[in-house]
């Protein structure tokens, strides 16, 4: 791959919107993708293997977590931080951000949020130095839409829960040490249960043959008569709604972070462009290809705009659901529109690892479906602004 | 010991250089400022004393309250202490009186200065204030090693190397060399986190001689067209150097 040259674009100079502390966060974060990720990143994707040697900078740079306060571990950082991680991680690769979105919003989030004391001291400190991994467990081989469908269950035999059933497209399942599982009781009510890797009846076997995240380890989790101690249940929230307010968080994570995964095209298209020598000039030159980078950055100015003002709102604990999945479907539609367009300028080099925008491509192809699909979020619009639900 | 590390927010070597008010100003919209390297490599050998011998590390800089940025960033790779002396640096002559008051008042064993900074290329700051201060001085720095107030110290000389002995208190030049690049630090979050509770002092300028200020800026002409010669057409290369260019 070729030497990472990326300066971030900033058209309407949203910088100055940014505090001293957001952009010393931003650009550390930044820094260590140009060092720690570029150099090796399309080699990892290329052999489907997650790189695990960066868990413990990604810890330093503070991804595992950052708005969880500092006496659980966290950074005690704001929301507009925590996107701006998102942001460069992705900007590097999607599949990297979506091993810190987990172990942030899923699974760092809902033990923060619904667990107990004890739970919060235990996991969280370990979560935010990366010295325990998490993934987290909601989606199921026919329920993915409609997680609220859910067979997985488990009943309470006095001094454990036992726990059945499986998990399917589960982000960082192949190594992590615990999971924050999403199950039915038996009155049929959905509760989080934290599982250990090395609890008898649970495994996680490995999801081959990718052709997006690929860099990234995806697998299931498999509930065979586990035992799960009573106090790994997280007693703070039960219903659909605990798991779809984890989901919030990181769908929110993902607004921020498809703009790095654009970002990185458009810069990627737009210095190609202007090197790139056809019928004596360069391609940057023609009308065509000024429409599509017109349009590019354009497209995101519009998607910082929306991620930044949803994080003032979410700073506020104003954000709704319905915002957040406006931002999240819009910002990964932009992303892999953009990715399309700039793989295009870059002609037949555009499908080849030298570049990262193929391997941007296939990734956002994962985050278009991921965390609510792009029809499903359409969908929460439409509900919102009608007040009629489409999908029930 | 007490390091000062002198530290110069330039612009980042991607900016787009433009200038306003008639240019004679450097227009900052849009430019992000970054620590200068030479200074890095000095604030990351500091941070190596810090790490091994226990030295205490105080970064300074000249200017108003927009360098205060890459002071925090200094603060987050470790530096304990900052100072920001509030006035704008106009040349080297007046920055280097600037930190001379700074290195009086603070008894610094060691003041580190990049050798020169990337945006004005000045290369003055070190030389002088060792001047001022009446102390040892070593410019064009790729090699510190400190035992007591013995210093070896390794200068790049034309074509090659010179170790010097010296003692402190010193000044140093420092570039590339001091550390190489991949020694650089990124700030990691529990550095980010301890930058918030560091000091960040505010100190007034002297009154100092202001040698020099900037009459006007001006770009480089921009490049003409490049006229391409097959390497076979010698004949026609000698007569557009000739009779075009006019140089031979």
């Amino acid at each position: 791959m070729r030497p990472d040259l990326f300066e971030a674009p900033d058209y309407y100079n949203l910088d100055d919107l940014l505090s001293e502390e957001h952009k010393l966060v931003r650009d550390a974060a930044r820094q260590w993708v140009k060092r720690d990720i570029s150099p090796i990143i399309e080699e990892y994707a290329q052999k489907a293997e997650f790189p695990k040697q960066i868990l413990n900078g990604l810890s330093e740079i503070g991804a595992f977590g950052p708005y969880i306060p500092e006496e659980y571990g966290g950074a005690g950082l704001d929301q507009i931080s925590y996107g701006l991680i998102m942001q460069e991680i992705e900007r590097g690769d999607s599949g990297v951000r979506s091993t810190a979105s987990v172990q942030s919003s899923l699974v760092m989030y809902p033990i923060f949020s619904y667990g107990t004391e004890e739970q919060r001291k235990k996991y969280l400190p370990k979560l935010a130095a990366g010295e325990l991994m998490g993934c987290f467990g909601l989606t199921e081989p026919d329920h993915g839409s409609n997680p609220g469908g859910m067979t997985t269950n488990f009943k309470d035999k006095g001094d454990h829960y036992l726990l059945n059933g499986a998990k399917l497209w589960i982000s960082n399942s192949p190594f992590a040490d615990l999971a924050v599982v999403w199950a039915k009781n038996e009155e049929g009510r959905i509760h989080g249960l934290i599982v250990e890797r090395d609890m008898e009846g649970f495994s996680t076997p490995e999801t081959h043959n990718k052709w997006s995240l690929r860099a990234s380890a995806t697998g299931e989790l498999i509930f065979d008569n586990v035992k799960v101690p009573k106090e790994n249940l997280l007693p703070g929230k039960n219903g659909l709604g605990a798991p779809l307010g984890c989901l919030d968080s990181a769908r929110y994570g993902i607004a921020w972070g498809a703009i790095g995964a654009a970002m990185d095209c458009y810069d990627t298209a737009l210095r190609y462009a202007k090197e790139r020598v056809q019928f004596g000039k360069p391609i940057a030159s023609f009308q065509l290809q000024q429409k599509k980078l017109a349009e590019m950055i354009t497209e995101i100015t519009k998607a910082q705009l929306l991620a930044f003002r949803l994080g003032q709102l979410k700073n506020e604990g104003k954000a709704t659901t319905a915002q957040i999945s406006m931002a999240k479907r819009n910002n990964v539609d932009m992303a892999i529109t953009i990715a399309r367009e700039a793989r295009q300028i870059l002609g037949g080099m555009g499908i080849t690892g030298e570049y990262s925008i193929m391997r941007h491509m296939m990734n956002l192809e994962s985050v278009i479906t991921y965390e609510g699909t792009h029809d499903i979020h359409l969908l929460i619009t439409g509900a919102d602004v009608t007040g009629i639900p489409a999908f029930q | 010991m007490k390091i000062l590390v002198c530290i110069s927010n330039v612009p980042d070597t991607t900016s787009k250089i433009n200038f306003t008010e008639d240019d004679t100003k450097f227009d900052t919209n849009g430019v992000q400022f970054v620590i200068n390297p030479n200074d890095e490599f000095g604030l990351t050998r500091a941070m190596w004393f810090k790490e091994k011998q226990g030295a205490t590390i105080h970064v300074v800089s000249v200017g108003e309250v927009s360098v205060e940025p890459t002071l925090r960033k200094a603060l987050a790779i470790g530096a304990d202490e900052a100072i920001r002396i509030n006035t704008i640096p106009t040349d080297g002559l007046f920055v280097a009186q600037q930190l001379a008051e700074v290195v009086k008042n603070g008894q610094y064993d060691l003041i580190i200065a990049g050798r020169e900074s990337i945006d004005y290329n000045g290369g003055m700051v070190p030389g002088i204030l060792a001047t001022l201060l009446d102390i040892n001085f070593i410019n064009t720095c790729i090699g510190l090693e400190i035992e007591g107030d013995a210093v070896t110290a390794i200068r790049e000389i034309d074509g090659g190397k010179e170790t010097l002995a010296t003692t402190l208190p010193l000044v140093v030049g420092g570039q590339k060399g001091l550390v190489e690049e991949s020694e650089l630090r990124i700030p990691n979050m529990r550095g980010i986190m301890m930058a918030r509770k560091k000091v960040l002092n505010v100190v007034e300028p002297t009154d100092s001689i202001r040698g020099t200020e900037d009459a006007k800026f001006e770009k480089p002409a921009p490049k003409g067209a490049v006229k391409l010669v097959d390497s076979d057409k010698i004949e026609e290369l000698i007569d557009l150097l000739h009779n075009e260019a006019k140089v031979i």
